[in-house]
């Protein structure tokens, strides 16, 4: 994202912005990456902790999200999952993580038999290009996952 | 800075990387003399959210507008619907006249100055403050009784002087970057800039909810953004460059549909 | 909070599974964000949603500050019987917001 910019920046503070930014030039900061960025182990440790020691099978789980967004702060994704969901078969919870925002987790959805279908659609935010994975948690404890790579395209003019 | 920036935005402009008109024209209203609205211009799934009233964050403000429409204000007690009953019917093809002549003003005036107007003068309320959560409300609940409509500057000799004005504004170089309105949005649009379309710059759908602002917002804060971007120095709100521009920009785009409260990147 | 838009389709069939649309405007301050001054500006966000078919729980969200602001969600139920559906966004304050919604089932 864009680094934080000070009213008056120093010739050594521009030099550096501008070759970060695709857009140089901002008087005041708008958003900066933290001093922690999420890196893809990150995401790993997050998807452990929702999963545990299970293993997580690639399938049943749909994840749509548009290849490229013109605006990170505001990207439609929908999870879909194959599932009866009958009282016998049916998916408890759909979590889904991101690779590269400051931090990993983006929703977790409780579901059950009376959502008749598994599918969820949700608005999200996102910092850079990256990587995201939908995990999905079925009545018989098994889970299923899809990933899909976004990539992400900023303003070309900062606001103030 | 300035000078890499520049160079940047030269090779942008000069056409670098030659890419066509960014999105497929999904628009039903292409006009036949080439005038495309930036609708036309946006991704299919940002296309989709502003189609989509039950998923278009810009009636979160409409629905606000309309509770705001039958509040009452001013020591009369008097709300918008005192005066002018059901903004659905009275309030149709309002938005789209505007900016039009005031007579106290003297000179025309936009619609969120239109909306002050009457509640300074006929509510006796006070003034709403520039892109305040109410204004944008009102004017997007009030500007979105003309979707659909075309715009329809109005035909008032009195306008003249302001609309040369506001178009002599548009063509003029100005700022650190020294660059004009025109030379965008006339002579570069559908062409890229850092990696966004370039639009027309017409003004069908205000007041929108810009993805970048995550909110509703007017036509004068876009306009400032990009006097900003420009590296220009940005007038107050209500400054009456930004209103002859506004009024400019509507006779530039007359006939184009009104589509607020539309959705742009 | 202020503000919520939802959406139910208006001819609803006993049986069959239907889509509801939900937006709420909340600003969803990350906490990652800096303002003019270089201060932080603390997290404040919508960290749950629920809702309910005449008082029993359909839907439950946990949400992260990647999520969008303005959230909209969207998700599916059965249709059961008319009654009210009510939606409740919870935010890191603790304060609660809850529409209801009736609808009619043939």
């Amino acid at each position: 994202m864009n680094p934080a910019c000070r009213r008056r920046p120093s010739r050594r503070d521009l030099l550096a912005a501008a070759a970060a930014l695709p857009a140089a030039g901002c008087l005041s900061a708008v958003a900066i990456r933290p001093a922690r960025a999420a890196v893809p182990e990150t995401m790993e440790a997050a998807i452990r902790e929702f999963a545990g020691e299970a293993a997580i099978r690639d399938g049943r789980v749909k994840l749509e999200i548009p290849a490229l967004v013109e605006n990170g702060n505001s990207v439609t994704l929908s999870v879909a999952v194959e599932s009866p969901m009958s009282a016998a078969d049916h998916v408890k919870t759909i979590a889904v993580f991101n690779e590269k925002n400051p931090q990993p987790n983006v929703a977790l959805f409780h579901l059950g038999p009376r959502s008749g279908r598994a599918r969820v659609e949700i608005r999200i935010r996102l910092a850079t290009s990256q990587k995201l994975v939908a995990v999905a948690r079925m009545s018989d404890g098994s889970l299923w996952q899809d990933s899909a790579d976004v990539i992400v395209t900023l303003a070309a003019c900062l606001e103030d | 800075m300035t000078d890499r920036f520049r160079q940047r935005a030269a090779a942008s402009l000069a056409g670098l990387a030659l890419t066509l008109a960014a999105a497929a024209a999904a628009s039903a209203e292409t006009a036949a003399d080439g005038r495309r609205s930036g609708f036309d211009f946006m991704s299919r799934e940002t296309q989709g959210m502003q189609r989509d009233d039950s998923a278009n964050p810009g009636m979160l403000w409409v629905r606000d507008g309309e509770a705001l429409w039958s509040r009452k204000a001013g020591p009369a007690e008097r709300a918008c619907a005192d005066c002018h009953g059901d903004a659905k019917t009275s309030m149709r093809g309002v938005a789209a006249r505007y900016p039009a002549f005031s007579e106290e003003a003297g000179r025309p005036i936009n619609l969120e100055q239109r909306i002050n107007e009457c509640r300074s003068e006929r509510q006796g309320a006070r003034l709403l403050p520039h892109e305040s959560q109410e204004m944008l409300g009102l004017s997007a609940y009030i500007a979105h009784q003309s979707r659909g409509l075309p715009i329809a500057p109005p035909e008032d000799e009195r306008l003249t002087p302001f609309r040369d004005k506001g178009r002599a504004f548009y063509e003029a170089r100005q700022g650190q970057l020294n660059l004009s309105c025109a030379l965008c949005h006339d002579d570069n649009a559908g062409r890229r800039l850092a990696g966004a379309p370039i639009p027309q710059g017409h003004p069908t759908g205000y007041p929108l909810y810009r993805l970048e602002w995550q909110g509703l917002g007017s036509l004068q804060r876009r306009l400032r953004n990009c006097i900003v971007g420009m590296r220009a120095e940005a007038f107050a709100y209500g400054a009456p460059e930004y209103v002859d521009l506004e009024l400019y920009l509507a006779t530039r785009a007359a006939g184009m549909t009104v589509e607020t409260p539309a959705v742009r990147p | 909070m202020a503000g919520a838009l939802i959406n139910v389709p208006k001819e609803i069939k006993r049986g069959e599974t239907f889509e509801i649309k939900t937006l709420v405007r909340h600003p969803m301050e990350t906490g990652y964000r800096r303002g003019p001054s270089g201060e932080a500006i603390a997290r404040d966000i919508i960290n749950r949603f629920a809702c309910t078919y005449d008082g029993e729980e359909i839907f439950r969200a946990e949400l992260f500050p990647a999520v969008a602001a303005n959230p909209f969600i969207a998700f599916s139920t059965v249709a059961t019987q008319s009654g009210e559906l009510a939606f409740t966004w919870t935010d890191d304050a603790g304060h609660s917001q809850t529409e209801t919604v009736k609808i009619t089932v043939a």
